[in-house]
């Protein structure tokens, strides 16, 4: 996995104190870019963004495992999407507010990351990502085969907003768009956190050499595991308030092509970065919405990204930037 | 625009509400409409619906001469891929965003009921020819929704009770493993059954599947004399196929489509689909004014015959511009009042009406797949077997439960 | 008579023959991407599209030049095999010194490409592609009746498969391509052009793809998504084969095709899942495949 293109030159003390001060002052930017955006028109559709938000959040976690643990994972969807049954169920039958329902998605990836993560790290490289395809497809079938729990191929539909807490009404969804925001910025930071907590340079060890990490004398797999299921609670965390943002959970959050799309959000942003997946969610999210007109030309169209990015733009948009400015951002 | 209404009713008075100046000002200047054909560009249904449905909906804006009735019309189109969270994505767009007032073709059930859901939050109107489901008349039914050219009871109806009444009493089905066919298997098992026929068994096929021979082995196995096909589009088609090039419909078995378009017979050949027994509600060759129709059509896509989905499509979007004249308004409540209490007409479904749970009743049609040898031409692909009356084909109106009956 | 499991033995064969005959697809499959993968060391996503390209190749060849099934099954795997050696060498060569990730995402990205143009072209409910005429009919085996064409199909593959395992484990050509595998510098340095061979081989993997989609025309429809669900199942064959083994391949073709048909027999909702079920236990017990050296 070394050849990965990864821009994460080490850094020295006084540099790192440096990045630190860049990116605290990004998502301070990024915080007030959230507030303000809904007062933008064209893009500023509060539903529109909040799919943006909830994919931003899943490449995020998602990034958090292939950027900086070197974990390929081809299932990723199935902590997205089974979170995203879970909340949307719970809100639905049981009429959980939404913290309830977005908290109980959340622990449900958890679990299955529990599950899924400590059979697929006993393997490596892409043996390592066709397991957890494998184990994604029969969450694929067992959403499938329980329409009682997933509504089969209709999914989930009209998945009530019930109120925050049992107080704050989330009819509106200007309202419904800051809740998802503030998850967002928790979820993100969150990661940013771990990425610089020793726990994370130790992952990072691990990615590098992995060999060098066991020598050292860290127990690898249990990092390895403890950083999948993390990263499948986030994924989670991201499917779960989709439910409730966009009131439906379908059988598309599941499939492995969203597993495959989640792989293209993060290369076009940029693998390894603390902002690229939330750009390259945003650049893919806004294609599918604005180029929806033209029928077949979309795949065709996202193809040809597919191919320009790995062949003149491995680092994608956020690592090119980083590059030019001699940044890790 | 609303802004200038606004003027208007000041110097209109005090007096005068927002409604009436809305209505005011429309009847001086042209009503702006907007219809978006949401639809399967790129998927398994796109050529039964897609584009086609698109020169459908702009033919019924010509042949109602539209500007001239005082109605600006603007179609657009999109892509939902046959997924729910698409179409939903896209149908909320249009109503929030790009001012759509009505949201018409919309094939596959998933997400016919996603935009039905949509509409009615939102209200607008949504006339829906593409999705199978009967759900959409029945228990999601709502006021903003009319289920224009077909439905799963109806195809059961219309098949399953034929074949029954021509000897075909045992059956087997191969059933898609999802709602949809599901409810079709269901549907059809009450006609068999209530027409005195048996149900032998059946086996569930993954969707979508390109090997139906193991299936249809255990079909044959089973001695039933019909097998039903609960499935659309490729796997009836590839079902179809694999059904002729096991020797099973020349051992005697019948094979019973419950959803075949006539693009799916196209694409399968008369050599294969010979013999094949369908339900649909139009046939290019119906009669003059479908045949005048459907040169015209097919002189924009190709030679392509419609759909009885695309004409669903012409056939509601004329009837929604023709009640939108009437009223002069968009109101989503008096436009579908006008709808529901005036007849349709129309050249490709001839007169029918529109029930108070959104159906629209006119009369299905019984066909079998021709013979090469009958066949005279392109596209010749169908012999009439029976006329089912629009009161038969489709389920009563007190059968359903749809809560806007019972008030 | 005794019954197994409430089927009589001559269903459950006819059941396991119609398994074989799916196994084909997917040993002609599963094996130009074992062959792909082995000198290449890219994972080939465009498999499935170029799989469909054949079928298609073999309708345009028939309705617009005339030509008709026999001389497309050659002639469709040259011309796509000509246009995977246009791929190769003007977008995987840049590939080779970085992360099998990067094929593997490029690829996918070719074969949205290629779906999408066909899907453009030629709409996508299918076009027919009628069986030759020395194939039509079929035997009545007793057990079952068995289309002449199936078992054309069974033949065929089971001879080209043969024919490609014979050439790389046991002749001259096939000794370079294995050299070129284990060691290309020094492969190159003994004179033999390496460059060219993974050329070529790239070109013989979809001339495989495109062999199978010819194969397919007669019998599922000629339709433009026909390969994009099966990349993922051929995937998950040359996983549990064992990634570059030919042997594996071909084997695990056929023997997962079996499985699958007796799938459908006993539980036909989880036929299109067994096999991922497998997978990941094959994975977890015998990490490098069924075939497979470990890495």
């Amino acid at each position: 996995m070394a050849e990965i293109s990864i821009a994460a030159p080490p850094a020295s003390p006084t540099e790192a104190a440096d990045h630190a001060a860049l990116h605290r002052t990004l998502f301070i930017a990024l915080a007030a870019l959230l507030v303000v955006l809904p007062f933008i028109p064209v893009i500023g559709y509060p539903f529109f963004l909040m799919k943006v938000l909830c994919f931003a959040l899943f490449a995020c976690a998602f990034n958090l495992m292939l950027g900086y643990g070197g974990l390929l994972s081809f299932g990723h969807a199935a902590y997205f999407g089974f979170a995203s049954y879970v909340s949307a169920y719970t809100a639905k039958h049981w009429g959980l507010t939404p913290e309830a329902s977005i908290l109980l998605g959340t622990a449900s990836g958890a679990i299955l990351g529990l599950a899924f993560g400590s059979l697929a790290i006993r393997r490596q490289g892409i043996y390592f990502a066709m397991i957890t395809l494998a184990l994604a497809q029969m969450v694929y079938f067992f959403s499938l085969q329980t329409p009682r729990f997933t509504g089969g191929e209709d999914g989930i539909q009209a998945v009530p907003r019930n109120a925050l807490l049992g107080v704050l009404p989330l009819s509106n969804d200007t309202v419904t768009y800051y809740l998802v925001a503030a998850i967002f910025m928790a979820g993100i930071l969150l990661i940013y956190r771990i990425i610089h907590s020793p726990f994370g340079q130790v992952l990072k060890a691990i990615r590098d050499n992995e060999a060098r990490a066991v020598s050292l004398g860290y127990r690898v797999n249990q990092y390895k595991l403890a950083v999948f299921v993390l990263s499948a609670s986030l994924a989670g965390l991201a499917g779960a308030t989709k439910a409730v943002a966009v009131q439906l959970a379908s059988l598309t959050d599941v499939h492995w092509s969203m597993s495959g799309e989640v792989v293209l959000m993060t290369l076009v942003g940029g693998m390894g970065t603390v902002f690229g997946p939330i750009v390259g969610a945003a650049v893919i999210i806004s294609m599918q919405n604005f180029l929806a007109g033209l029928g077949a030309w979309v795949t065709i169209v996202q193809g040809v990204i597919f191919v320009i990015c790995v062949l003149v733009f491995r680092e994608g948009i956020v690592g090119v930037i980083g590059k030019w400015l001699k940044k890790p951002l | 625009m609303t802004f200038r209404m606004n003027r208007r009713s000041l110097m209109a008075g005090a007096a005068a509400t927002a409604f009436s100046a809305r209505s005011m000002a429309q009847a001086q200047q042209p009503i702006n409409v907007k219809i978006g054909v949401l639809n399967d560009r790129s998927g398994l249904y796109a050529d039964l619906t897609g584009e086609g449905s698109v020169i459908a909906a702009r033919m019924a804006v010509e042949d109602f001469r539209a500007a001239a009735n005082g109605i600006n019309v603007q179609i657009v189109s999109a892509d939902h891929q046959n997924k729910p969270d698409v179409g939903a994505n896209i149908a909320r767009q249009w109503y929030d965003n790009d001012a759509v007032d009505v949201i018409t073709d919309v094939p596959t059930s998933s997400v016919g009921l996603a935009v039905n859901q949509i509409t009615r939050e939102k209200n607008r109107i949504h006339l829906n020819s593409g999705s199978a489901t009967s759900d959409l008349t029945g228990a999601q039914c709502s006021p903003n929704t009319i289920h224009w050219t077909y439905d799963t009871y109806m195809l059961s109806q219309g098949t399953g009770g034929a074949m029954v009444k021509a000897g075909g009493d045992t059956w087997f089905f191969l059933t898609a493993d999802y709602a949809f066919g599901h409810a079709l298997e269901r549907d059809t098992t009450a006609v068999v059954q209530r027409a005195g026929g048996r149900v032998l068994g059946g086996v569930r096929t993954p969707f979508p599947g390109t090997d139906f021979s193991s299936f249809l082995l255990q079909a044959q196995a089973s001695r039933a004399k019909v097998i039903g096909l609960a499935n659309a589009g490729g796997d009836t088609v590839n079902s179809i196929k694999q059904a002729a090039e096991f020797g099973i419909t020349a051992g005697g078995q019948k094979l019973a489509g419950l959803l075949v378009f006539v693009v799916d017979v196209h694409a399968l050949g008369l050599q294969t689909a010979q013999g094949l027994v369908l339900t649909e509600t139009f046939y290019w060759d119906l009669n003059d004014n479908t045949r005048a129709w459907s040169r015209r059509f097919g002189a924009q896509r190709n030679g392509f015959m419609p759909t009885m989905v695309q004409a669903g499509v012409y056939s509601s979007t004329l009837h929604y511009l023709k009640a939108v004249a009437a009223t002069k308004s968009k109101d989503p409540a008096q436009v579908m009042a006008w709808m529901k209490a005036n007849g349709t007409d129309d050249p490709l479904f001839g007169q029918g009406t529109i029930r108070q749970d959104g159906r629209k009743i006119h009369p299905a049609y019984l066909f079998e797949v021709k013979k090469p040898s009958e066949s005279k031409g392109p596209w010749d692909y169908y012999k009439l077997l029976a006329t089912i009356p629009g009161e038969e084909a489709f389920r009563p109106l007190n059968a359903g439960v749809c809560p806007l009956v019972r008030a | 008579m005794f019954e197994l499991l409430g089927i009589p033995p001559q269903a459950l064969f006819g059941q396991l023959l119609l398994g074989l005959i799916n196994g084909s697809f997917y040993a002609i499959l599963s094996l130009g991407l074992a062959v792909i993968f082995g000198l290449l060391n890219i994972i080939n996503f465009t498999h499935g599209a170029q799989y469909m390209m054949g079928a298609f190749i073999a309708w345009m060849l028939l309705n617009w030049a005339g030509v008709g099934y026999w001389p497309a099954l050659l002639l469709a795997p040259i011309i796509a095999g000509i246009s995977g050696v246009i791929i190769e060498r003007t977008l995987l060569k840049r590939l080779y010194h970085l992360d099998h990730l990067y094929g593997l995402l490029l690829t996918f990205g070719l074969a949205l490409i290629i779906q999408g143009l066909f899907r453009n072209q030629f709409g996508s409910s299918g076009l027919p592609y009628q069986i030759p005429a020395e194939l039509r009919g079929g035997q009545n085996l007793g057990f079952m009746f068995l289309p002449n064409y199936r078992a054309w199909v069974v033949v065929a593959s089971l001879v080209v498969c043969l024919a490609t395992w014979f050439v790389i484990e046991k002749t001259r050509l096939g000794a370079y391509l294995r050299a070129a595998t284990e060691n290309p510098t020094l492969t190159q340095a003994f004179g033999i052009n390496v460059p060219l061979l993974i050329t070529l081989t790239y070109g013989f993997g979809v001339g495989l793809a495109a062999f199978a989609g010819v194969l397919a025309a007669p019998i599922y429809s000629v339709n433009p998504n026909m390969g994009a669900d099966l990349i993922i199942v051929v995937f998950a064959v040359v996983v549990i084969g064992g990634m570059g083994s030919i042997l594996g391949a071909i084997v695990t073709g056929f023997g997962l095709g079996l499985i699958e048909g007796l799938t459908k027999v006993f539980y036909p909702e989880a036929s299109a899942t067994v096999i991922f079920i497998i997978m990941a236990i094959v994975l977890l017990v015998k990490p490098a495949g069924l075939f497979g050296r470990a890495a």
